[in-house]
């Protein structure tokens, strides 16, 4: 099997400093591995902690144990023990992660905003455009739309464009943190093609899906995530 | 996927030596520490965002690196057009040069960085005469494209900076810096005193012009969301020594240091 990310018994906890220095641990020998063409869901209930280990995967939060190796270009790095400098490479190539927030950029265009990852990675800005309006207009968004900065744009609409933007450059792995919430049904069967194509183009994804259908139609395995919830009280 | 991704490959792996390598910087005034035994590495393309709050050594510590003041113990390493020089082992002529050549500075206030009894287009153009150009044409095609790069009219390049809005005199000075195309900016609270719509404006401009221009950037901010849309990696700051770095997302996420922790739990969003 052609494994792009191997997790070696992660474990997490937050210190709460400033609130008496309570210790929240929350996840524990947490160990998998994800290969090409996998997709990955991560089951369990509201704050078993599968945010969090989507987080972890991308090196937002720290890692408190543990190793998580992603194959990056022709080498494995370890995300929680490399150089900022490197973890930033293997975002810029290898891993993404999509979330269903936009974080807004004053005045920046929805075209610019998502047409972005592929100036960044190299390609001809007129070129990255074309590309960036296909998307938009497959993901529902009118074309009256496209030259204006989507803070003034619906929840939903922000959404799409943070699709639009994520998976304009698919990357060899990708953390899919509930991509398809409060879409509609025409725009989440949009999204489920979407993942489905990366899947086949043989990118790793391991994604959380609250609605059984798109869990159902965008993984290919599932694991438990509270057989690694640690908590005293959950 | 082929997208020129190669290309940018290539490019990336050439950068093989940091455009600044810090080690052990310390600024004491007298019994007082202005900062203490600073180290990183910043290599091109890369914005490194000084958070913390007032006193804690920020702008000390930029002054420093960017040879505003001589450090009392430690040592800033930066490129000069290919070698890496030790900016405060040179003579003070040297150091002039080092200066104009390779790095550029943005100041909080743009009076500090503008002369402020000469036109724009002189403010911008003096930098490419320090440079060496000579061709007046050229010089003020240059300025007057910059000018319009920062969205100043360039109707307006023969106006004194003091005719100018504070955002306008804060863009300005970014033409004046960048005009010169230095590898290095270092950048102290460059939207500081600013009402919102207009930092908007110019944290747009900042943000693109320094991944146009693969820049590697020092910024020292005391406004996180500032830190986030900027920056790719933090240093926390506090009593003059750097207490937290990392990314900045986990640094700013998932804040290990009670400090930090404050800071960013201060911030309402």
């Amino acid at each position: 099997m052609n494994e792009l990310v191997r997790v070696t018994r992660v474990g997490k906890s937050f210190t709460l400093h400033n609130q008496g220095g309570v210790c929240l641990p929350v996840l524990g020998g947490v160990s998998f591995s994800v290969a090409a063409g996998e997709s990955l869901v991560l089951h369990g209930p509201s704050g078993a902690g599968k945010s969090t280990l989507l987080r972890l995967l991308y090196g937002n939060y720290k890692c408190s144990e543990g190793k998580i190796e992603i194959f990056h270009q022709d080498r494995w790095v370890d995300i929680v023990s490399a150089d900022p400098r490197d973890v930033l490479d293997v975002r810029r190539h290898t891993l993404s992660y999509v979330s269903q927030f936009l974080r807004v950029i004053p005045r920046v265009s929805a075209l610019d905003i998502v047409k972005e990852p592929l100036v960044t990675r190299g390609m001809a800005p007129d070129m990255a455009s074309k590309r960036a309006a296909d998307m938009l207009a497959r993901l529902n968004i009118p074309e009256r739309l496209w030259s204006l900065a989507p803070a003034t744009f619906s929840g939903g609409e922000q959404q799409r464009v943070n699709i639009a933007r994520s998976f304009i450059s698919v990357t060899p792995v990708m953390l899919l943190d509930e991509p398809t919430a409060s879409l509609d049904a025409q725009n989440r069967e949009v999204v489920i093609s979407l993942i489905e194509e990366a899947r086949k183009s043989g990118s790793a994804l391991i994604g959380i899906f609250h609605d059984e259908q798109v869990r159902e139609r965008a993984s290919t395995r599932r694991i438990d995530i509270q057989s690694f919830t640690v908590a005293e009280a959950a | 996927m082929s997208d020129g991704l190669d290309l940018f490959r290539q490019s990336l792996q050439a950068a093989s030596h940091p455009v600044l390598d810090v080690s052990g910087i310390t600024r004491l005034y007298g019994e007082r520490i202005g900062c203490a035994d600073v180290n990183f590495r910043l290599w091109p393309g890369e914005v490194l965002g000084i958070v913390g709050e007032s006193g804690s050594g920020k702008s000390t510590l930029l002054r420093c690196l960017a040879g505003l003041d001589q450090p009392t113990a430690g040592r800033v390493l930066l490129d000069d057009h290919g070698t890496m020089v030790d900016l405060h082992n040179l003579s003070e002529p040297q150091r002039r040069a080092v200066m104009r050549r390779a790095l550029g500075i943005v100041h909080q206030n743009p009076r500090d960085g503008l002369r402020m009894d000469v036109s724009a287009g002189g403010n911008v153009g003096e930098r490419l005469m320090d440079r060496g150009d000579r061709h007046y044409g050229k010089i003020r095609t240059s300025a007057t494209e910059w000018l319009r790069r920062v969205e100043i009219d360039p109707a307006r390049i023969d106006d004194l900076p003091r005719q100018f809005s504070g955002g306008m005199q804060q863009r300005l000075q970014i033409a004046r810096v960048l005009v010169s195309e230095p590898r290095l900016v270092f950048m102290d609270e460059p939207t500081g005193g600013l009402d919102v719509s207009v930092q908007a404006k110019l944290l747009d401009l900042l943000r693109s012009l320094v991944r146009e221009l693969n820049i590697a950037a020092v910024i020292v901010t005391h406004d996180l969301a500032v830190a986030r849309l900027l920056t790719d990696r933090l240093m926390v700051m506090k009593d003059g020594a750097v207490i937290e770095q990392g990314l900045t997302d986990q640094v700013l996420d998932d804040p290990q240091h009670a400090y930090t922790q404050l800071l960013t739990s201060a911030v309402l969003s």
